[in-house]
């Protein structure tokens, strides 16, 4: 993700709640069988696949399982590290670079869970929605990727012509949760 | 809200899901040798039942996979979800009675 892509006004800050657009770091879709994405996970330094939903990190890199036969990627601006790139220079797979599609936020706040049920009908209370956990979903009508990296962080990336209506929606939400 | 129980990601909105048609409906291995009439059938015709109809769906803003459901098309209700390329499940009589309440 270019820096260029991320305007400043899409940042969200409200009593109770900030948006902070991401910069940086660059974005891969890797799908592939269930081989294929276990070796492409040995390749990147894991015992394992990442289980459904998960996420798991690897030196800069960030490993998330959004579907049975796909892998989110996020990496430094280095990109994949050599050893997965020759590993799936080896075996059928599709693996895509969508750095200048996506556009995130980083979500903080202690309104972040009111403003969060405005926009999305899943339980993203601590128990249903753990630390480390990940899917896709939809945010209002933008289909987004929301992804728990702490106990009260969450990190958001929608497709990047979703960015103002998201950063909108989140305004408005974000408004209505703290009052 | 109708939750649906998607076999990848467990129980989702409604929202996120779009209908694929009726399941096990397989594509005759030679077309060529099929009557016009076998092969409109194949194409064309399918169950309207009212009741338990077994059914593709695909979890179009989730993991994007298509599994079958088994739904009840008079309440809305799901009996159960599977994954493509298992055989259709059996329905209990309490199950149909639960999903037709």
């Amino acid at each position: 993700m270019s820096d260029v892509s991320v305007s400043n006004s899409l940042a969200v800050s409200r009593a109770g709640f900030t948006a902070t657009p991401l910069k940086g770091g660059r974005r891969f879709a890797l799908q592939g069988r269930k081989d294929t994405l276990e070796g492409a996970a040995r390749a990147f330094g894991l015992s394992e696949t990442p289980a459904m939903l998960k996420s798991a990190a690897a030196g800069d890199c960030t490993l998330l399982r959004l579907a049975p036969q796909e892998l989110f990627i996020i990496t430094g601006d280095a990109g994949l590290p050599e050893a997965v790139t020759t590993y799936l220079g080896t075996v059928p797979n599709s693996l895509v670079e969508v750095s200048e599609r996506q556009i995130g936020w980083t979500l903080e706040g202690e309104k972040l869970r009111d403003t969060l049920a405005a926009l999305s009908p899943l339980d993203m209370r601590e128990r249903s929605f753990p630390v480390g956990m990940v899917t896709r979903t939809l945010f209002g009508k933008a289909d987004g990727m929301v992804w728990r990296t702490d106990e009260n962080t969450f990190h958001l990336e929608v497709w990047r012509s979703f960015g103002p209506y998201l950063s909108s929606m989140m305004d408005a939400a974000a408004l209505d949760a703290a009052w | 809200m109708l939750l649906i129980r998607c076999p990848y990601c467990g129980e989702r909105a409604e929202v996120e899901f779009s209908n694929g048609g009726e399941a096990h409906i397989d594509r005759p291995r030679d077309p060529m040798s099929l009557t016009d009439e076998e092969w409109a059938q194949f194409l064309y015709m399918r169950d309207n039942p009212k009741g338990l109809i077994a059914e593709r769906w695909r979890h179009a803003h989730g993991c994007n996979r298509f599994f079958n459901a088994i739904r009840d098309t008079r309440t809305d209700r799901f009996v159960v979800t599977y994954e493509i390329g298992q055989p259709r499940p059996e329905v209990t009589p309490e199950q149909a009675a639960e999903a037709a309440r």
